[in-house]
């Protein structure tokens, strides 16, 4: 299944009507070492592009954004105890959550990843 | 070095305490009786005194070290000032507030009266209260006047401040605490809040925009006139960050300017040291017509030259327990006092001879984003540097090695690799000579043997330590 | 003058180096307008004369009334080894450890600072130290406004009324909701308190002992509040806490105070430090600096400012608080008093608070007239009704030399004729004795 970004470094990938939110590789590599990832609770809604979860390193902290609004499902507790998986894997096992109840359409303001590599190209 | 607590003997005790003349009483009820006794250390007088002048010797300090740190005005700290500050020590805050209690306590009672006065002519202000207990608190308590006054106007739709992207993080994070919504006005090219772009921020549901003069790259912002008319045009009221006040004391005044509310930071530009982070001490001073928004209590002057403690009821209420940092406002109101008008010209120019020199003679070799005049402080960026693999972070710890604490890296933040660099005037020629050979022959090894830079610090008791593995483990006591 | 060292020689040779021609012409960038429109400061003064005026102001400073007086700050004695120590120029003169190889003095003291507030409080972590007692109570509320995501604080009235002051006017601000609940005589209310906790409560705010100086216990409270995932927040006095039950044992969430009494000097309100610890899981919502323990690359241990992300350098709006600063120096002053004292002599120093306390208890209140207030236990201070107005007893007293108290009527409206009698070790049993003699004397001749 397809993968896509936002401008704020998310990336979100759909598995019928649930998707699975993170930061890109390229997020988790300029904050540097993760010390902690403020998980959202389930059952919280969101719109997208609104604040989400939060993540922070040593001397750095930022916002998490929904890439599409949903509701949060499930949460990655495992960063609770091992925040590092971001810096190991932030596409893989280093997932934030999942959002249900995502409406597809949506998904049409973000970028694929060949978009999204031009456009960190760009920075 | 082992802690505290572990050179703990069980059985072993300190200081004695004092003998009973009285009964013993009978024991407290079981339900509010502490069940076990602190586990504090049980070590003799000696131990103690040892392990603490040992760990005293780990510190890097003015009183030991030049201590260049940018924005944080690290002069020397006068010891008549420090005997000054300590003559109040057993004088109760509570006798002042105690029916007819203020006729015992003149003393302390006018050094909070006469330091008011000191603090608003020297910043053009009509009114001062010395409650807050430091910068921050100052910024938050001024914001608070500025949300009273647009109350008792009956103007409630105000709820942003305005502040610039290359603020101190206080400045927004005061404004929250004191409930409002921060809009961030990026800085132009020419190194100040872009004032296109203020005045598109500008509209009528702003209360108040927070500024630093000079700025965090140490220059003189001479829009400030102008940002200030546009801030009234638009019914905001304007704060003045005094934390750089050290650079203009007797050649610009925030309140002739047009500032409406300021703190000053006692412990920066008064001469009260630093404290290892604290204490500090925040005084705000208002405009006429914000002087009955202060907090209560005041200290007023009757007519027969006595001092009183009155209330002052359309105030905010009280930001702290009496009359702020007392001991530290004592050594700030001697400092003052013993420097007098002159003197504290004096310290504002030599301030900024000092930082133009040493901006003079290291822009050969550092990168100087702003190549201009600037005031106490000059800012550098590492990036000359980096193309050898070396950080702003590298050369400070190589001048630790040297003996030197570090000036403020990576910090304004819109100066990549900044190095700020604040010596104050109480530094020689001689000393900054020697810190400028120093930051020079880090140039030179930054091209010549970058490792040697990377290993740094190798003269402390610990090397760089793991930041990381702090954060992630939350060790902050131990078992 | 000799306080700035350049001479002219020295100011030539930099002007030189500068490419400018007078110290004026660096302050060109100044425009005229903006310039200084009045500096109307006297002449300064050499060090003789500074402190002859210094001690003229000191001389006027209340240095021969015997307090009886507390209402938060107490008059207790320090150990000389605190005042030398902390006389240490590098520890006064350091700033911040944001370097830490050449501020492990500072950190690590922090850090035994900070175990030394957890263990006080039975808590599990400390930050390194908050303004005062009156901002930490208010730091405290705001902290669980953030944990529970909830808008209403309730304010038992026998906490310090300075301290709701304060308190009131931070949440004030924001927005929130304060519920003031009043106090039962000299006590807490608990059963009102208890009705007033609902699913919107984010804190119930206590103190021990409370303004009044009854002690209580807590644990029914911190239940009920836990039911409604709802925190208990005690401020607590720390000397008490060699004797009292802590704000852990009782069940607290967080615990605040005013650190005052542990070795700082009374110095006319300050400086002083607060102090605030609470559970392990809520330390990122602490306010303020923080230190912890890690390693360098040799493994050797060292300490360092930790979790930063939560502050404001990092976070602006976002942060947990605003507060760029900590009472390094105060808190340090409190870890050497209470390493002076130790285990065993800061258990006795408490014990002989609460008895000098007692003693005085028993002498005042067997004054002609005089009754106590508080029901139950007390530590070191306690409450008395006397048969006449407190604030002109005080008043009368004072001319004697006697802080008899605090008196409550401008605080609690009805109490006028109210006195809170504060007795530390450094009150001995004559100046008890005569300030019962002398209470016997305002009242009835």
């Amino acid at each position: 299944m397809a993968k896509f970004y936002t401008k704020e470094h998310e990336w979100v990938e759909m598995a019928g009507a649930q998707a699975t939110v993170g930061i890109s590789e390229h997020a988790a590599h300029e904050l540097g070492d993760i010390t902690y990832v403020e998980l959202p609770k389930i059952g919280k809604s969101v719109k997208q592009f609104d604040a989400l979860a939060a993540i922070e390193s040593v001397k750095a902290a930022s916002d998490i954004y929904a890439p599409v609004s949903g509701k949060v499902a499930e949460v990655n507790q495992a960063l609770n105890d091992a925040p590092e998986l971001v810096n190991q894997g932030a596409e893989s096992q280093g997932w934030i959550c999942k959002l249900d109840g995502v409406n597809e359409a949506e998904l049409g303001a973000l970028m694929d990843a060949a978009a999204y590599d031009v456009y960190l190209k760009g920075l | 070095m082992e802690l505290i607590f572990e050179k703990s003997v069980s059985g072993r005790t300190g200081v004695r305490v004092p003998l009973s003349d009285v009964p013993k009483a009978a024991s407290l009820p079981e339900a509010v009786r502490r069940q076990e006794p602190v586990r504090l250390p049980e070590v003799g007088e000696l131990d103690l005194v040892r392990h603490y002048t040992n760990l005293s010797r780990r510190n890097f300090s003015v009183d030991t070290n030049f201590y260049p740190l940018g924005s944080c005005t690290m002069k020397y700290n006068t010891k008549v000032t420090e005997n000054a500050g300590g003559l109040f020590a057993s004088c109760h805050p509570m006798l002042a507030l105690l029916p007819g209690g203020d006729s015992l306590v003149q003393g302390p009672l006018s050094i909070v009266y006469e330091l008011e006065r000191q603090l608003a002519e020297i910043t053009g202000m009509e009114e001062v209260t010395t409650q807050p207990l430091a910068g921050a608190h100052g910024e938050m308590t001024g914001i608070m006047v500025i949300a009273a006054y647009h109350k008792a106007r009956g103007d409630e739709k105000r709820k942003y401040v305005i502040v610039p992207d290359s603020s101190h993080g206080t400045n927004p994070a005061s404004a929250a605490m004191a409930g409002y919504e921060i809009v961030t006005v990026p800085t132009a090219p020419y190194g100040d809040m872009d004032l296109d772009l203020f005045r598109q921020a500008m509209n009528d549901e702003v209360a108040a925009v927070m500024l630093t003069c000079p700025n965090t790259l140490g220059l003189f912002n001479p829009h400030i006139a102008e940002i200030c008319a546009i801030a009234h045009q638009g019914g905001a009221l304007t704060y003045y960050d005094g934390a750089n006040l050290n650079a203009i004391l007797g050649k610009v005044r925030p309140g002739d300017v047009g500032f409406d509310v300021i703190h000053v930071n006692l412990h920066k530009t008064f001469g009260t040291p630093h404290g290892g982070g604290g204490p500090g001490s925040g005084p705000i001073g208002v405009r006429g017509d914000l002087v009955r928004f202060l907090p209560t209590p005041r200290v007023v002057r009757r007519v027969d030259g006595s001092y009183a403690v009155e209330d002052h009821p359309e105030g905010i209420g009280r930001v702290s327990d009496f009359f702020g940092n007392f001991a530290i406002m004592a050594r700030a109101y001697a400092y003052i006092t013993m420097l007098g008008r002159e003197g504290l010209i004096e310290v504002s120019e030599q301030a900024v001879l000092n930082a133009n020199y040493i901006m003079a003679r290291l822009k050969e070799e550092y990168e100087l984003p702003f190549d201009q005049t600037c005031m106490h402080e000059c800012v550098f960026s590492a990036s000359r540097q980096v193309q050898n693999g070396v950080h702003a972070i590298d050369v400070a710890k190589y001048l630790i090695d040297r003996g030197f604490h570090p000036p403020t890296v990576y910090f304004p933040l819109n100066v990549k690799e900044a190095i700020m660099i604040e010596p104050t005037e109480t530094e020689s020629k001689q000393t900054m000579d020697a810190f400028i050979e120093v930051m020079l022959e880090a140039a030179q090894l930054a091209k010549e043997d970058p490792e040697r830079l990377h290993e740094a610090p190798v003269t402390t008791p610990v090397g760089r330590l793991d930041e990381t593995r702090a954060a992630r483990m939350q060790q902050v006591c131990c078992e | 003058m000799g306080y700035c060292p350049n001479t002219p020689d020295d100011i030539r040779d930099m002007l030189a180096a500068i490419g400018a021609a007078s110290v004026e012409e660096l302050f060109a960038p100044i425009p005229a307008e903006l310039r200084a429109k009045s500096f109307n400061l006297p002449p300064g003064m050499s060090e003789l004369e500074l402190l002859r005026l210094m001690r003229e102001k000191a001389a006027s400073c209340g240095a021969d009334i015997t307090p009886f007086i507390g209402g938060g700050i107490y008059d207790h004695f320090i150990p000389a080894a605190v005042d030398h120590l902390a006389s240490r120029a590098e520890f006064y003169t350091a700033y911040t450890p944001y370097q830490p190889e050449c501020a492990q003095g500072t950190l690590q003291a922090l850090y035994e600072y900070q175990t030394t507030i957890c263990r006080l409080t039975g808590m599990e972590a400390s930050n390194a130290s908050l303004y005062d007692g009156g901002t930490a109570v208010a730091e405290a509320a705001l902290m669980s406004l953030r944990i529970t995501d909830r808008h209403k604080v309730i304010l038992d009235g026998s906490v310090n009324p300075l301290h709701r002051g304060i308190v009131t006017g931070y949440l004030h601000g924001l927005s929130a909701q304060a519920v003031h609940v009043a106090p039962d005589g000299c006590a807490s209310d608990l059963a009102r308190l208890m009705s007033s906790i609902d699913d919107e409560t984010a804190a119930v705010i206590v103190q021990s002992p409370n303004f009044f100086g009854s002690v209580q216990d807590f644990r029914e409270l911190a239940q009920k509040a836990h039911d409604h995932e709802a925190l208990l927040i005690v401020s607590c006095y720390p000397i008490a806490m060699g004797l009292v039950a802590s704000p852990g044992e009782m069940g607290a969430d967080i615990a605040v105070g005013e650190g005052q009494s542990l070795g700082n000097h009374l110095s006319f309100g300050g400086p002083y430090f607060g102090f605030i610890a609470t559970r392990k899981r809520f330390i990122r919502n602490l306010p303020g600096r923080i230190v912890g323990e890690t390693i360098d690359h040799q493994g050797r241990r060292g300490f360092v400012l930790t979790l930063q992300a939560r502050e404001q350098h990092i976070k602006r709006h976002k942060a947990t608080s605003n507060i760029c600063s900590n009472q390094s120096l105060c808190a340090l002053r409190g870890l050497i008093f209470c390493a002076s004292l130790g285990r065993k002599g800061f258990e006795e120093l408490a014990q002989l608070n609460y008895d000098k306390a007692q003693y005085a208890k028993s002498v005042l209140a067997a004054v002609r007239g005089v009754d106590l207030l508080n029901s139950g236990a007390t530590f070191n201070e306690f409450t008395l009704v006397l048969p006449k107005d407190a604030a002109e007893v005080v008043q009368r007293l004072l001319d004697k030399g006697m802080a008899a108290g605090v008196p409550l009527g401008q605080y609690y409206p009805g109490m006028e004729r109210a006195l809170v009698v504060t007795v530390t070790e450094k009150r001995t049993k004559d100046e008890i004795d005569r300030l019962a003699a002398l209470l016997e004397e305002v009242l009835w001749s």
